[in-house]
């Protein structure tokens, strides 16, 4: 069963676009031996390799799982249409990139999932795999199929089509299921599939789709969400790793030959964000904060580096300038690979956050580009109503001060269709715009000052304040932002100097389905599968239509359709779908944020004021973690 | 300035890397073996590397060729020991001299390829051989970039023979190997330019895509067929100088400044 697929690949590959994709042999991946393992994992990022590849999430497990002894993981990823043309005509199944052994032959199959969007991605692979879509047609002959990622809090969309999912950090998760997986298969695997996914669902921490019944009322809402054997419980938490330090991984990061979308040494500074963004699903669902210590995050780098031969060490996190010693941390390593040439990126940088030491040391040893910021709405309310708070002045403050310091362009993010939105408030979009560029010519004295508006449509999420809003049609979302297109376009002072990107409404409708969708939208998912949707995420793949016409066949049988899961504002009595899920937020601190936006009303960050009872932290038994430690990097010793 | 000429191997999974992704690896196992590159002048400088004549995607390889040009001097050997381990199996770099002559890539005159073709009987494909040979002139269609081309892949032929596979094939299945001596010209003709020919004067249409090597590149001996091995010179080189006075008179070589690919010489 576990045997190489490679001489039946190797065949097609000179068939395929970019067959480096498909043949593995990274610098640090691991290939074990079959049968020293006794739980074996396949891990899926559902989408291409360049894409799946650079995945932090999926790196850090397949290192956490292969340093276990009997216990291996290989990756798998989305494969292009034209192999699965091939695969499918000559009988070769889904196979990982490591040993190129068949999806199917494994224990767990881990998938993670960032986006909705990778949905369709994951039944090509279980078809391609030989595996029933449903969980319900499975035997023991089939690897578990298991749901991770930012997705997964809310997977009832996909719940028919998984056998569990876990919420949350998966460090320490992949391990304990590990356990109870090597005990149950030790001892004979007891009460087959069933009895192990019951002794997963007991932890409390692994939720299990089947052993819950949805309930609905007449007019298509939950009534409720209940357990339907004894001993499962009622509600899922979410895990939480507490102290990254601990943690250090990726330590040895993965090298493709292949081009993927980051080539860079990325390194977690931080997890969590309380800086309490009201649309930001990733900042609710992480708290609290925990800092990587100034020297475990020097350590990470240099290993890295020596490891991996990368040009560029990414500091990530939801809001790198956030971190308690940013500062020290960037000059010590700016000093430290001087010579090597390696530069630095921080890719998400707060207008309030950031200083010009900061962005100095950053470019010290490579390019001086451009600086990013997303104030992410246009006019002063409506950013009181998202609960970010960056003032304009901030932002004129700062920019002002890069143009002084020789930067030429500075590119602005936004979101069109937040809550309460009107015209005006996305039209003021252009004004802000027109305001950077004019103090950037009056600052450097020079006209090829550059200004960039990339506007994204808002999709509501769940486990978040905004979980309960209506979201703006693809129509009116269209229509706002074709008047602020004629604005930019019409301003004969300094439109020229303005790019102007943005994104149709239609894919966000689609993404807001699946967000906020329950287990009825697996039945579109299905259709859309069957009628060749792939690739959800890439603009040349994805079919607005079909979506619809999946929608317009599956949907009316529950006597709903795609705007009551969208456009609809929700009432704070309704039973939300991933209600059964704890990710530590109190569902009552949520709603009263969602009336505060209405209000206009901002919250502070619980990092320097009091706790503001979010309820994550007695919940999940959690505390924030951070700096500063005091502490600073030393420069290494170069051994010549 | 020293200069350091390298053959390295594209083997078994890794022949699917194309040339991008092996300059990308290739300056990456650099860092990693910390190799004390010289850089490019300019904004974004880059290591000193010039790449030779690359085989194309798909294509295995023992004999591709590359130099590159060091800040501080390194023995070839131990460079050679270093940069082989920081890169995959399959990215073997097996030679290693320092350069003590200009013009690599004008010795770079023909390569040696290796087919085999599953499921194509040594007679069918000799028979092919032959028809192919006796041609004065094979038109073969490749597409590129700017759309279908079609060109003479006849004449950049300087040698083409079949032969079995060596050992007996368990399964008893057919198997042949041509051994094929390519001349580079403008337009390329490659290894399935050939096929493609072989196609069209003699129907010779292998069931399985044919598995594809280089085995050698150099000098044209235009008589034999031979091609001889494109560093001898530099070994000769430096059996008869010593290294540094050798390695100083490299660096006055002009045109150092600009590693564009196919550029073998400095």
């Amino acid at each position: 069963m576990s045997e190489s697929v490679f001489p039946q690949l190797e065949a097609l590959l000179p068939h395929v676009q970019k067959p480096i994709q498909y043949v593995g042999g990274e610098l640090n991946s691991t290939v074990k031996p079959w049968e020293s393992c006794d739980v074996r994992w396949a891990l899926m990022y559902p989408d291409a390799y360049e894409v799946g590849l650079p995945n932090q999430g999926v790196m850090i497990l397949y290192e956490v799982l292969n340093e276990q002894e009997g216990v291996l993981a290989e990756r798998t990823y989305s494969v292009w249409p034209d192999l699965e043309a091939l695969m499918r005509e000559h009988e070769v199944p889904q196979f990982t990139v490591d040993a190129h052994r068949p999806v199917g032959a494994f224990d767990v199959l881990g998938v993670s999932f960032s986006t909705e969007l990778g949905y369709t991605n994951l039944l090509t692979a279980l078809d391609l795999a030989g595996i029933p879509f449903e969980s319900k047609d499975r035997t023991d002959e089939h690897p578990l199929i298991l749901a991770g990622g930012h997705a997964a809090f809310n997977p009832e969309p996909i719940a028919d089509f998984l056998d569990c999912a876990v919420v949350g950090d998966g460090e320490q998760a992949v391990l304990e299921i590990t356990e109870i997986i090597r005990a149950w298969k030790n001892e004979g695997r007891p009460g087959g599939r069933d009895e192990l996914l019951f002794r997963l669902a007991k932890t409390g921490s692994v939720y299990v789709p089947k052993f819950y019944d949805v309930e609905y009322l007449a007019d298509g809402r939950i009534s409720r969400v209940v357990p339907n054997r004894s001993g499962v419980p009622w509600r899922v938490s979410k895990h939480t790793v507490m102290d990254l330090d601990e943690w250090p991984y990726p330590k040895q990061p993965l090298v493709p030959l292949a081009e993927t979308v980051h080539e860079r040494m990325s390194v977690e500074i931080f997890r969590g964000c309380t800086r309490g963004c009201r649309f930001c699903q990733a900042g609710m669902i992480t708290r609290p904060v925990r800092e990587r210590s100034i020297t475990g995050i020097g350590e990470m780098v240099d290993k890295g580096l020596k490891a991996t031969g990368f040009e560029e060490v990414g500091l990530l996190s939801l809001s790198s300038a956030d971190h308690t010693e940013i500062g020290d941390i960037a000059k010590g390593l700016a000093d430290r690979y001087e010579e090597d040439k390696i530069g630095l990126s921080l890719p998400s940088t707060r207008v309030d956050a950031f200083n010009i030491d900061l962005a100095n040391e950053l470019t010290r040893n490579g390019r001086r580009s451009g600086l990013t910021f997303a104030p992410e709405g246009g006019s002063e309310r409506i950013r009181k109503v998202i609960n970010k708070m960056v003032s304009e002045e901030d932002l004129i403050r700062t920019v002002s001060t890069a143009y002084g310091n020789g930067w030429r362009q500075v590119k602005l993010y936004f979101m069109c269709g937040l809550p309460t939105e009107t015209d005006e408030d996305v039209l003021q979009i252009g004004d802000m715009a027109v305001k950077v560029i004019a103090e950037g010519r009056k600052v450097s004295g020079q006209n090829d000052i550059r200004c960039t508006v990339s506007i994204g449509g808002f999709v509501p999420k769940p486990h978040t304040p905004f979980q309960w809003a209506p979201q703006l049609s693809a129509e009116e979302t269209d229509a706002r932002l074709e008047k602020l297109r004629d604005k930019i376009r019409g301003d004969k002072k300094y439109g020229r100097s303005i790019g102007f990107r943005y994104h149709d409404g239609k894919p966000g409708i689609v993404e807001g389905l699946l967000s906020r969708g329950d287990r009825r939208v697996g039945a579109v998912i299905r259709a859309v599968y069957e009628d060749g949707g792939r690739f959800d995420g890439w603009r040349e793949h994805f079919s607005y239509d079909r979506w619809m016409r999946a929608a317009e066949k599956t949907l009316p049988e529950f006597g709903v359709d795609v705007a009551w899961y969208t456009t609809r504002e929700r009432e704070y009595e309704e039973v939300l779908p991933w209600d059964h899920l704890d990710s530590g937020l109190d569902k009552d601190w949520l709603w009263e944020d969602w009336q505060d936006a209405l209000d206009e009303t901002e919250v502070e960050d619980c990092r320097w004021t009091p706790c503001f009872d979010c309820g994550v932290c007695p919940q999940m038994d959690t505390q924030i973690q951070i700096g500063p430690t005091g502490k600073k990097l030393l420069p290494l010793t170069v051994v010549k | 300035m020293q200069r350091i000429r390298l053959r390295y191997t594209k083997r078994g999974r890794l022949r699917f890397t194309s040339h991008r992704d092996f300059q990308r690896a290739f300056e990456r196992a650099l860092r990693r073996a910390e190799v004390p590159m010289a850089y490019s002048a300019g904004f974004t400088p880059h290591p000193k590397v010039s790449y030779a004549n690359a085989a194309p995607t798909g294509t295995g390889s023992e004999a591709e060729y590359l130099e590159i040009q060091l800040a501080e001097r390194r023995d070839p050997d131990k460079l050679r020991e270093l940069l082989d381990e920081s890169l995959p199996a399959g990215l073997d770099v097996i030679e290693s001299v320092e350069a003590r002559t200009s013009g690599l890539a004008d010795r770079l005159q023909a390569s040696v390829w290796q087919l085999r073709l599953d499921g194509v009987t040594p007679e069918a494909a000799a028979h092919a051989v032959e028809a192919f040979l006796a041609a004065e002139e094979v038109l073969v269609e490749r597409r590129t970039k700017n759309g279908m081309r079609t060109f003479d892949a006849r004449a950049a032929v300087a040698h083409l023979e079949a032969a079995g596979c060596q050992g007996d094939r368990p399964d008893g299945a057919a198997c042949a190997i041509l051994r094929l001596v390519v001349r580079h010209v403008t337009p390329a003709v490659r290894p399935d330019d050939v096929l493609s020919g072989l196609r069209a004067t003699a129907d010779l249409a292998p069931p399985v895509p044919a598995a594809v090597t280089r085995l050698a590149q150099g000098l044209l001996d235009e008589e034999t067929g031979a091609v001889t091995d494109p560093l001898a010179p530099d070994r000769d080189a430096a059996t008869a100088a010593p290294p540094t006075a050798a390695g100083q008179s490299a660096a006055k070589a002009p045109g150092g400044a600009s590693p564009a690919a196919g550029d073998g010489t400095a």
